[in-house]
């Protein structure tokens, strides 16, 4: 699955030289909580969080708060440099950045432009299909008719070359209900006795694909 | 340019054999060898006997509990069960006869290529029985026992206290040594491989960067798969000459799998002999611009044995010893000697025929990826106060 399939491409953005008070009145208005600062050419140059705003706010105790600060160029608080990821990267490995820079959006750049966000909600959404990446682990998909007994069939092929199956994922074949994608992670450098099996079984795969059904593939 | 060079090279080598039709073979390194000798660019006085290495130089880097479990397997006294707690006995890594002592060996020669070097033998030393980059602590992996990349970084900070950069451009992710390593701020390594969403082990993602001190001393270039010499070339390039001047290391280790040629059978990337021409040439020139020559070279990972590996692992040695590659038809002899045994054409050029590239549609989207990539990896190799 592509980041380009769950991104939101509506994304409100500021320029640096907007002020703080505009970044607090986008943030309440619309129930954001990141802010992506882009140039006059839609490239991201830095990003705000509700949590940066605020910092940057009066406290709602205080009585004579200090207007002067709100009316600073959003550019003085903004984080830089940002990680961008791009619309074809896949959701798992952008799960990977989320764990692990703590990060609760990510803005998705394509040819130096902004295109789209992803939240953590959106990986949440996504990511109760996805699991199994964090293992040492190889790829294999397989096509398959979406009929019962299909996957103990064709595990049963992982089974015979003791290919320990660390994951396994279902998923829809395109908008065609006739079929299913069978997604195994394995645990072994070499995967090939289990494709080789696979082929001779007359199952299709999805990856690894030869160079030449690949050459085929309609761009 | 002729420079000092020391081939590590005994029998012992070979020995670190899993079963007869195991991918992993380390004939490979007897028919690299074998190849140089018949191309007169390998002579007897080059070749540096490897020792076998000691308990407690893999205790650098290997806990106690797995290295005795591996001298059990060693003689037949692990059990299936026992092993996978090891990754031991796995379809990956099984067990076989003598197998401590025929990892010791591997990882001994890559410590006699260290000392070699380190002790101003020689600049620079090749040891093609190394480079088993997966093997962690505790635990073996994808077909490597010892981790002997990791045992030497380990062994060159204690004994040399030198700041080391290893390069790794196996087509399959540097997990091992990246992990020995995630903390500490001397020692920088940097793995261009075929990206983790497919091919094992599945990590190495540009934002794997370290942690605690040792964060930003870790580089990993995941490209994608069908990637050629082209895009590859230029993510190594790049980002070999940015790191090495952003880190100024002491001495580089590189980690040369053969394995991102479009004829191995194990992964996806396309690139040919132009890429392992080019990463030998590249890894001697920065030697001998920032240490003073050091340079130590290991074997790796390569899958089609009969027709790569041989001539790009052949290919380091001609650097190294020369300055430069070979070029024209392969030597005759070693042809007519080993065409009787491999079940494929052996190459007559060293060179590969264009005809073997393959037309990949989504180049242009690959390299674009693999581009954003490169920024994205290198966007902290800035010197700390420039």
């Amino acid at each position: 699955m592509f980041i380009e399939n769950i991104m939101q491409t509506n994304v409100t953005t500021l320029p640096p030289t907007a002020t703080i008070a505009e970044a607090l009145r986008l943030i309440q208005e619309q129930h954001i909580r990141h802010i992506p600062i882009v140039d006059e050419e839609q490239s991201v140059i830095g990003i705000v969080s509700d949590r940066d705003i605020r910092d940057a706010s009066p406290s709602i105790f205080d009585k004579n708060p200090k207007q002067a600060d709100l009316h600073k160029e959003i550019q003085t608080i903004m984080s830089h440099p940002v990680i961008t990821i791009h619309p074809l990267d896949f959701v798992e490995e952008i799960a990977r950045i989320f764990y692990d820079e703590e990060f609760s959006s990510l803005p998705v750049v394509s040819k130096n432009q902004l295109v789209g966000i992803v939240t953590e909600k959106d990986m949440f959404y996504t990511l109760i299909q996805l699991t199994g990446t964090h293992v040492q682990s190889s790829h294999i998909e397989v096509k398959v008719p979406h009929k019962p007994g299909i996957l103990p069939e064709v595990a049963a092929v992982f089974g015979k070359r003791k290919a320990n199956i660390t994951s396994l994922l279902v998923y829809p074949y395109k908008d065609d209900p006739n079929y299913k994608v069978l997604v195994f992670r394995i645990q072994t450098m070499n995967p090939s006795p289990v494709i080789q099996d696979l082929k001779e079984a007359g199952y299709e795969l999805m990856w690894p694909n030869n160079l030449m059904e690949f050459q085929n593939y309609e761009v | 340019m002729k420079c000092k060079s020391a081939f590590v090279y005994s029998d012992a080598l070979l020995k670190y054999h899993f079963y007869p039709d195991h991918p992993f073979n380390q004939k490979r390194v007897l028919l690299a060898k074998e190849l140089l000798q018949y191309a007169n660019t390998l002579e007897d006085s080059d070749i540096l006997k490897p020792r076998s290495a000691k308990d407690e130089e893999l205790l650098l880097f290997h806990d106690h509990a797995y290295i005795e479990a591996v001298k059990k397997a060693s003689i037949g006294k692990l059990t299936k069960n026992q092993g996978m707690e090891y990754g031991i006995g796995t379809e990956d890594t099984p067990m076989f006869p003598n197998m401590h002592e025929a990892s010791c060996y591997l990882v001994g020669a890559t410590l006699t290529a260290v000392d070699a070097v380190l002790g101003n033998h020689v600049n620079h030393a090749l040891n093609l029985g190394g480079g088993l980059h997966h093997g962690f602590k505790g635990k073996a992996s994808g077909f490597c026992i010892y981790n002997d990349g990791a045992i030497a970084i380990k062994y060159i900070r204690e004994k040399y206290n030198l700041r080391v950069l290893y390069v790794d451009t196996d087509a399959h992710h540097g997990d091992g040594v990246q992990w020995a390593f995630y903390d500490d701020p001397n020692v920088c390594t940097l793995s261009i491989h075929e990206t983790g969403r497919y091919l094992f082990p599945g990590t190495g993602n540009t934002n794997e960067r370290g942690i605690k001190k040792g964060h930003g001393y870790a580089f990993n270039l995941p490209v994608d798969a069908f990637t050629q010499d082209e895009s590859f070339l230029h993510l190594y390039e790049s980002a070999f000459r940015e790191i090495i001047e952003f880190f100024k290391p002491d001495v580089i280790v590189t980690q040369n799998g053969a394995d991102a040629h479009c004829f191995d059978p194990l992964t996806h990337l396309c690139t040919t002999m132009v890429t392992y021409e080019k990463i030998p040439m590249l890894a001697h020139h920065l030697a001998h611009t920032y240490t003073n020559g050091k340079w130590i070279a290991l074997g790796g990972g390569g899958y089609d044995m009969w027709r790569v590996v041989p001539r790009a692992w052949a290919q380091i040695w001609n650097v190294m010893k020369n300055g430069k590659l070979q070029e024209g038809s392969m030597p005759s002899k070693w042809i007519t000697k080993w065409q009787k045994k491999s079940p494929v054409s052996l190459p007559e050029k060293w060179h590969d025929d264009k005809k073997i590239i393959p037309d990949i549609p989504r180049r242009k989207e690959i390299n674009e990826k693999n581009n954003k990539l490169l920024l994205n990896a290198l966007k902290y190799a800035k010197p700390k106060n420039g």
